[in-house]
């Protein structure tokens, strides 16, 4: 079994499930959710999200960032309207009876189209967005397994090199920058959901399913990894990272780890 | 010439309408009147939504801290696996569909009571017997089901769960979905055959309107929800393999079963509140409902679609078409943007009147027209991918949902509670519980939305610091204990109109449909005789001969003959 080495900014830094389940931290909650409030004002027009460290990942970026603006929009009409409802004829004192209107067809024509038409447009963004982030390459830079079971991960890269979690230690998935590694998806045992928050995506690993994706990371660095999917009493603790590298350094590693290095 | 006059003479006497039955708790237990299994209903769901919500409490304890010690893992699991089960199974719907829909209906109708009085009580029974099953988990071996409320294959499977906790939950989902199909069968039975002369199909209220197509989608999802606990029970015991590969069969099948009764159930419990709000918005507006056809074939649309949309919860799966449902599912937002709009359009030139009510029934308009926004969001493969699973989604689904059943059924509750008990409640507690609610209701979840977007997935009962979600779940969770005190209000509220009543008379809100044309109670078979029903709006018309609907151009103008006042 290989010793995986971990930066202390990982988050399965020294210590691994201690480290998550130990230290009460009481101390630090309030200083890290300003520090967080902090670092989304820093780019506001992020509203919240990563900004994606594979290109399929910006995509969907962008989308959302679409989304984001054209919800705006859509808010601002309609509790406008509310708003305008409320301020407008709020104020009436007394039973009066006001004008008994019905219906205007007009009207309701306009507010049936008008959605109609912000619904198609973003079925055919959502359309193209979604060619791109599930296409899967015929030849890719890299072909990698990755398997999830109870409660671990095992990544599985060409000439027997492979990570698994052992313990408390939580496994790490190495990736070439700027190439696109094609990922086998299975599970061994119940529903698991491979996510990387920072990557926008996820997806599940079914038992008898395959399942395969493209990721081509574009941002150097290390991230981390979780089960998405509830899959039984240590689902919170299914951890993996993602340590994205040059290609340079990703060959390093890999012809490192020898064949067949880990159990 | 009025109702309560011509009632007046029975008004004299003990037992108004002639009905002796027994009384006391005899009468609970044994009744198959609709207005006291309504009630029946209304008060066991309630006690539901008290122990689910103490629930959530402790859920949001445990989150005040990245690694919390409030619970054990598996009894976290078990506590929102619970949680979920009962807000959806046993609160949600049978509060509107069980609560309001039983008692209500058949007033708004004109009925003397359901179509079927007795398979009305055989329903209750059912739902208790199957509430109290569900709960009875925490107390065998093993503990509660710990699978979530969805169940997924094959972490349901006796291996992965075994212990007689996970049967009692499936033998609980049984018996309240045969409850469910139950009352579908009896509401649609009612408003078909049991309508009062006059009362045609587009003069029934929007809230009958709305229980018909909702027992219509109760029909078509809960019998394939009970069909896979079958098979989920047999695969457990009886050596099938429906569910496991290894047999066989098809986890992924599980999903298609639960999610293609699971995406209707959310309309299922989605539309009654609907309902209760285009009831509420209009009195308080004093004006019809603002486009009344369109209203009901936007909910005919909603429903067909819901059918049609269930593998938007399977994005992730990477076994279904995407863009097929996407595009149906990007579709509802247009009927559901019908609606929004035509509440806002039956407030547009009302003469409103802030009622809580009305608040409630207002507050119900924002956070859904929000949890809508993410709604659409989430329709989209690409972004659900991005956020799947994670507590983007929880704020989603409880600000539809929670924000619809919460927010629209207080409306409801405070809008009916006079004609339930013949009392009415408190206004000042009203409005207090009402605003402690709504913003605290908020506080809860929109720091979840965030929480999500950076990667906090749900069902964790512990997270990482360096997640950077600390603060977004304190905030979440003081929201939560807030919310939880406006309960506390309403409790109080409740208390008081039990120790203090103040009479309610027969229609305190000006009302304008049948059930305000009774007495509050109303007597045993409800009606001694009915006003005459020439539009949507009865009583309306009654009290309002000048601006009778009947008598009135769809632009609120005077028909030609008659007279402008």
């Amino acid at each position: 079994m290989k010793k995986l080495n971990y930066r202390r900014d990982t988050p399965s830094g020294p210590g691994g499930r201690r480290r998550l389940l130990g230290r009460a931290g009481w101390r630090t909650p309030v200083a890290l959710g300003g520090a967080a409030l902090a670092l989304s004002a820093c780019n506001v027009t992020d509203f919240g999200m990563h900004t994606g460290a594979t290109s399929q990942g910006s995509d969907i970026f962008h989308l959302y960032q679409t989304f984001i603006y054209m919800a705006m929009g859509v808010a601002i009409v309609t509790f406008g309207a509310l708003l305008y409802v409320l301020l407008r004829y709020g104020r009436r004192k007394g039973d009066g009876v006001p004008r008994q209107r019905h219906s205007n067809v007009k009207i309701e024509i306009v507010y049936t189209v008008i959605p109609a038409i912000i619904v198609a447009v973003i079925f055919f963004m959502t359309v193209g967005t979604e060619n791109k982030v599930d296409a899967v390459s015929h030849n890719p830079s890299l072909n990698l397994t990755v398997t999830g079971f109870q409660w671990g991960w095992r990544f599985t890269y060409p000439d027997g090199v492979s990570v698994v979690s052992q313990g408390t230690n939580y496994p790490q998935m190495v990736l070439p920058e700027g190439e696109t590694t094609k990922v086998k998806l299975v599970s061994q045992d119940v529903v698991h959901g491979f996510y990387v928050p920072a990557f926008n995506f996820s997806r599940y690993a079914l038992p008898g399913v395959t399942n395969y994706f493209d990721l081509t990371p574009n941002k150097l660095g290390t991230f981390i990894g979780r089960c998405s999917q509830l899959c039984g009493l240590y689902h919170a603790e299914m951890l993996f990272s993602v340590r994205v590298v040059t290609p340079a350094q990703f060959n390093a590693w890999l012809s490192s780890q020898g064949k067949g290095a880990t159990a | 010439m009025t109702i309560a006059e011509e009632r007046s003479e029975l008004a004299h006497e003990p037992d108004a309408g002639g009905h002796h039955g027994p009384s006391g708790i005899y009468k609970w237990l044994t009744s198959t009147d609709h207005k006291v299994i309504g009630k029946n209903y209304m008060y066991t769901s309630l006690v539901f939504l008290m122990i689910a919500g103490a629930m959530a409490m402790i859920i949001r304890a445990q989150l005040v801290q990245p690694d919390g010690h409030i619970v054990s893992q598996q009894m976290y699991n078990e506590l929102f696996t619970i949680h979920g089960s009962i807000m959806l199974y046993l609160f949600a719907g049978p509060f509107a569909f069980g609560g309001f829909a039983n008692f209500i209906l058949p007033l708004q109708i004109g009925a003397p009571d359901m179509a079927f009085p007795r398979l009305n009580a055989l329903s209750y029974w059912l739902y208790l017997t199957g509430g109290t099953t569900m709960l009875m988990g925490f107390f065998v071996t093993g503990g509660a089901a710990a699978f979530g409320w969805v169940s997924y294959a094959p972490l349901s499977s006796y291996t992965n769960s075994p212990g007689p906790g996970p049967d009692l939950w499936i033998v609980a989902i049984a018996l309240t979905g045969f409850s469910g199909i139950f009352t579908a069968v009896n509401l649609v039975t009612t408003a078909f055959y049991l309508r009062a002369p006059g009362m045609t199909m587009f003069r029934m209220p929007i809230f009958t309107w709305n229980m018909v197509v909702t027992g219509i989608l109760i029909l078509i999802a809960f019998p394939i929800l009970t069909a896979a606990m079958v098979m989920l029970y047999a695969d457990r015991h009886l050596g099938t393999h429906f569910f496991t590969v290894a047999g066989g069969g098809s986890p992924v099948m599980w999903q298609n079963l639960f999610w293609f009764f699971g995406h209707p159930e959310v309309y299922i419990l989605a539309l009654p509140y609907f309902g209760i709000a285009s009831e509420v918005f209009p009195v308080f507006a004093k004006k019809p409902i603002f486009g009344y056809k369109g209203l009901v074939f936007a909910t005919l649309a909603i429903a067909g679609l819901s059918t049609g949309v269930w593998a938007h919860h399977m994005y992730t799966t990477g076994t279904v078409l995407l863009p097929f449902f996407a595009a149906l599912s990007l579709l509802i937002a247009v009927p559901t943007g019908i609606k929004v709009f035509t509440w806002i359009g039956t407030l547009w030139g009302g003469n409103l009147q802030f009622k809580t009510p009305m608040l409630f029934a207002l507050g119900f308009l924002v956070t859904f027209t929000m949890g809508g926004f993410s709604g659409v969001m989430l329709a989209s493969p690409p972004f659900d991918f991005a956020v799947h699973d994670t507590y983007f989604v929880v704020a989603h689904f409880h600000q539809v949902l929670a924000g619809t059943a919460v927010f629209a059924g207080f409306a409801g509750f405070y809008y009916w509670y006079p004609k339930l008990t013949g009392r009415m409640m408190r206004e000042s507690l009203g409005k207090l519980q009402f605003w402690i609610a709504f913003i605290a209701f908020n506080m809860t979840f929109i720091p979840q939305y965030l929480a999500g977007l950076r990667g906090m997935p749900r069902r964790i009962p512990v997270y990482l610091v360096s997640d950077h979600v600390t603060f977004l779940n304190q905030v979440s969770s003081v929201g939560a204990f807030l919310t939880g005190f406006s309960f506390l209000i309403w409790l109080l509220n409740l208390w008081i109109s039990w120790r203090k009543p103040i009479a309610a008379g027969d229609n305190p809100w000006d009302g304008h449909t049948l059930e305000w044309a009774t007495s509050s109670p109303p007597p045993h078979h409800n009606f001694t005789s009915l006003p005459p029903i020439r539009s949507q709006r009865p009583v309306w018309d009654q009290n309002h001969p000048e601006y009778a609907d009947y008598n009135t151009e769809h632009d609120g103008t005077p028909k030609k003959g008659v007279e402008a006042k």
